[in-house]
């Protein structure tokens, strides 16, 4: 298909707010690297949420100030971290339980691209020269309860990230159950993508034409806006 | 008695032969025991197969060791970081092998090696690349792989304070991988801030029992990975 003109939704905080909206209070966390890290300063004041990082972190903090960096307390992404009250360290094997025993609520991850049966591309792009890494993302989008996608709802040239069928190397198969985009919030449904919510200022066929697989207008009869009540917890998907 | 202090580096890795296989502990610099690798490097073995999460970063620790020639393959899951060229550029010259592995299925083969289990099922990578040349199985509907578990030679790990029975404990997100390294290696030796009588350390507060250490070298201040990288340190 021809690209779309740009079209200007929400911005990087304004998605990472959005998502943060749908993590109820007292959820167990765990964020990617690169954009989804956001997330973490938008968790309403109101709500208490531990961050879990892979490397053996549960309740971690952000950056610390100033020059306090300790180069043995850092994040997953290898940046220094700080450790909230209540934190506490563990090895591999028990932060793996925690991904891979299904025990985390939620995981919110970048993407190269999203099909609409739900299985997730985010760790190679099968480039021939590119030093092949995995990292934790297969173990986490096969043992949290609900993977959490957030991307730019296109690329940089305009190609659609929501699509039919992965192109590029799978994470996981029928992983995700809800995409936080620029111009929109979609859920994996029976059927493929479901619309949920527009960004303000979106229309449905701005979103349509920017989808790579039919999407479905999924919204209640009258949108009065955002959802306001966050998911409950303990409601595993697929 | 039992007394598992060495007194060196050196003394600590002496034995370590060509062609062993090593588990190192880390997670990037966090946990890296930087002073017996170098170690490992001046004693000169080679063709060795190491175990660890990523591939170091600058010319110091395990980048070092790579960039001498004396890794044959690299067992991890991502072996790409900023500031990492000693792996890359061998790789890309088809100098090093290298077997990915996901995370999560890293840590439980090491453990399952520890525990004596040979092999064990798991979802994670079922459908994907990383699946080519493993058993398949359905549990519950949802199609597993059969992973092997991993064994080592040698486990080097870094800790805060170890006593003279091999007791450990780590700090903070230090700790990662090196507790299930420690059980999963024929001999692990231990760099650790403080070597203490033992009783010095609260049994509550073990972390890694002293069944599972071989030898103990205290080196009280040990380097830090990111520190000499700014400085553009190279090793030797």
């Amino acid at each position: 298909m021809s690209a779309p003109v740009p079209i200007k939704g929400r911005s990087r905080d304004e998605m990472a707010a959005r998502a943060a909206k749908d993590i109820p209070d007292g959820a167990y966390v765990n964020l990617g690297i690169g954009m989804p890290e956001l997330v973490a300063q938008h968790i309403p004041a109101d709500r208490e949420v531990i961050l879990h990082t892979e490397n053996g972190l549960l309740g971690m903090g952000p950056p610390p100030m100033g020059t306090a960096a300790d180069p043995e307390l850092i994040n997953a992404g290898k940046k220094p971290v700080t450790a909230l009250a209540g934190a506490s360290y563990f090895h591999h094997g028990d932060s793996f339980s925690m991904i891979r025993g299904g025990h985390l609520d939620f995981c919110v991850l970048g993407a190269l691209e999203v099909a609409a049966n739900g299985d997730l591309a985010n760790w190679s792009t099968g480039d021939r020269n590119a030093i092949p890494a995995v990292g934790g993302a297969m173990d986490l989008v096969s043992g949290v309860k609900d993977v959490f996608v957030m991307t730019a709802h296109c690329t940089r040239d305009g190609t659609p990230k929501l699509v039919e069928s992965c192109s590029y190397p799978i994470t996981g198969r029928g992983a995700v159950s809800r995409i936080y985009t620029d111009l929109a919030v979609i859920d994996i449904g029976p059927g493929g993508f479901e619309l949920v919510e527009l960004a303000p200022g979106i229309r449905f066929d701005d979103v349509a034409a920017r989808t790579a697989a039919p999407i479905c207008d999924n919204r209640p009869p009258r949108e009065t806006g955002p959802a306001q009540a966050a998911r409950p917890l303990g409601n595993a998907h697929g | 008695m039992i007394d598992k202090r060495v007194a060196d580096p050196a003394q600590a890795v002496a034995s370590i032969d060509d062609g062993s296989t090593v588990m190192i502990g880390g997670f990037g610099e966090a946990g890296s025991p930087i002073e017996l690798i170098h170690a490992l490097i001046d004693q000169g073995a080679s063709g060795l197969t190491v175990v660890n999460n990523n591939t170091g970063t600058g010319e110091v620790g395990l980048a070092a060791l790579i960039r001498a020639g004396r890794v044959a393959k690299m067992i991890c899951s991502y072996p790409r970081s900023a500031n990492s060229r000693a792996f890359p550029d061998l790789y890309r010259a088809g100098l090093i092998q290298l077997e990915l592995v996901p995370q999560g299925t890293l840590a439980e083969r090491i453990r399952a090696g520890g525990a004596g289990i040979p092999a064990f099922y798991t979802p994670t990578a079922a459908g994907t690349e990383l699946e080519t040349g493993k058993e398949h199985r359905d549990f519950g509907g949802r199609s597993c792989l059969l992973e092997r578990a991993l064994t080592a030679d040698f486990a080097l790990i870094k800790a805060r304070q170890a006593d003279w029975h091999g007791n450990l404990v780590y700090n903070k997100t230090a700790r990662n991988f090196s507790p299930l390294m420690a059980t999963a290696a024929v001999t692990t030796i231990v760099q650790a801030a403080a070597v203490d009588a033992p009783g010095t350390i609260d049994p509550e507060t073990v972390i890694t029992p002293g069944i599972y250490v071989d030898r103990v070298v205290c080196i009280p201040d040990p380097a830090h990975e990111s520190r000499l990288v700014a400085q553009g340190a190279a090793y030797p």
